[in-house]
């Protein structure tokens, strides 16, 4: 038991108005694909306060680099370099460390290098598109990229995604699995896109907007976003119920 | 004014999208770029128990298959313990054992499966033990927060009846939508367990 880290309780439940409802009549791939019985409320029991571990052996340095990562020797992706950054915190807001952050998107020219994806923008031969890395100890995370173009998508007629990066966080905890996306300050599709609109509350919105950084700017090189992550928190262990049931 | 409690609040959830193989497998995106992609082998060489595969298609409200689904896998080895460092036990786990995995569909059939160990049976809360189970986490375009189920298995009816969990399903004929169907082909274990999104057989999913 050297090694366990202190012992702490159950997550705190997850805010369901704060999050997008399954159904959303606006967002019309939703509609059939959305449960229509509640969800059943379970208390925490060790299936959700455990969740698959990561290292730095699953992954390469170079893993978080998408201007290089799968570009050929010398070349660099098209488009506007950007450093996306921040801290994956809990509610608590205290730091998440060594957890694993994926993210995707597409070029800049709003193509995905996807089988599926037949968009008119062009395949960018130095991007792939996608990067993963662990969070430090103190919860930071970064990534180098290229800032994704805006894309077309069959829901009304004339659908623009906001340029946008797709998020994926661990946190320690199975209940803590989160996918998100990521948009930019100042842009003006995010108040039209159905998918943003799913969020009820534009606080919460708010929260998905990654802010222009000019002190993490690299002069002459790239530009940064910043975009700290939020994962449910946990109870301190004073009012913590026996899990384990002795 | 009262003081501010100073919480911050949960990052909101968006839907994976069509694409979430680009980040998550891209070899099923259909390139090539890491060295090894993460969730491919659940149980890995040494685990003791029993081989199983489990097979199923995740079905929307119209009864089509959905075929851009992406799963996630989280379960317990044979002995029922979890390899994490808050489960008690987790240091005896077989080195390789991930107890995680990811699964991906056919694309042309929305047909998934995956190879693992069957879990042990472990404790819940309050003392009281719970079915051998794996706990699923299903994300898609239109999806717009992940969705949480547990698949239980057919063969272990005196566990199950007994599970903490499936009894706090008020809807004894809902319970049924959690339990896999075993059966024996070329002489290896499958499971079958379809998920529905929606309907009159609409699958449980938990809020945990
Ligand atoms: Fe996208």
């Amino acid at each position: 038991m050297t090694q366990t880290p202190k012992k702490q309780g159950e997550f705190y439940q997850r805010d369901r108005r704060w999050h997008p409802p399954a159904y959303d009549k606006d967002y019309k791939t939703s509609v059939a694909r959305s449960p229509k019985l509640s969800l059943i409320s379970l208390e925490n029991t060790p299936s959700e306060i455990t969740g698959p571990r990561f290292g730095h052996g699953d992954m390469t340095p170079i893993d978080n680099d998408l201007l290089s990562n799968y570009a050929q020797p010398d070349q660099s992706p098209i488009g506007e370099r950007i450093i996306v950054h921040g801290r994956v915190l809990d509610e608590n807001a205290r730091p998440v460390p060594n957890t694993l952050v994926e993210i995707w998107q597409a070029n800049a020219s709003g193509r995905y290098r996807h089988k599926k994806d037949s968009y008119l923008g062009a395949i960018d031969p130095n991007f792939g598109g996608c990067g993963r890395t662990m969070t430090d100890e103190n919860g930071y995370y970064y990534f180098r990229t290229v800032k994704p173009g805006a894309y077309p998508w069959r829901n009304w007629v004339n659908d623009w995604r906001p340029a946008h990066i797709h998020v994926s966080v661990f946190g320690t905890g199975f209940a803590q699995r989160l996918i998100t996306q990521l948009y930019f300050e100042g842009d003006p599709l995010v108040k039209t896109c159905p998918i943003v609109a799913t969020i009820p509350d534009p606080e919460a919105i708010e929260q998905l907007i990654a802010k222009l950084d000019m002190n993490a700017t690299i002069p002459l090189d790239t530009i940064a976003y910043k975009f700290d992550i939020v994962l449910r928190g946990r109870r301190s262990t004073l009012f913590e119920n026996r899990l384990e049931g002795n | 004014m009262p003081q501010s409690l100073d919480y911050l609040k949960e990052t909101p959830s968006q839907t994976a999208g069509p694409y979430v193989h680009i980040g998550l497998a891209p070899g099923a995106a259909g390139f090539q770029i890491y060295d090894q992609e993460l969730g491919q082998d659940i149980a890995g060489p040494n685990a003791t128990g029993e081989r199983i595969r489990v097979e199923g298609l995740v079905i929307d409200g119209t009864g089509s298959p959905v075929k851009d689904v992406l799963l996630e896998v989280w379960q317990a080895n044979a002995d029922g313990v979890y390899p994490h460092p808050e489960h008690a036990g987790h240091e005896s786990v077989e080195e390789g054992f991930r107890g995680w995995g990811r699964v991906i569909t056919n694309f042309e059939t929305g047909e998934w499966a995956f190879d693992t160990v069957k879990p042990g049976a472990l404790m819940g809360r309050n003392g009281q033990m719970m079915a051998p189970h794996i706990n699923l986490w299903i994300v898609a375009r239109g999806i717009n927060v992940g969705l949480n189920t547990r698949l239980y298995f057919d063969d272990e009816a005196e566990a199950n009846a007994a599970d903490p969990v499936i009894n706090v399903i008020e809807w004894e004929k809902r319970r049924e939508t959690l339990i896999a169907k075993r059966s024996e082909r070329d002489g290896e274990t499958v499971y079958r367990f379809d998920i529905r999104l929606q309907g009159g057989d609409e699958t449980v999913f938990f809020d945990i």
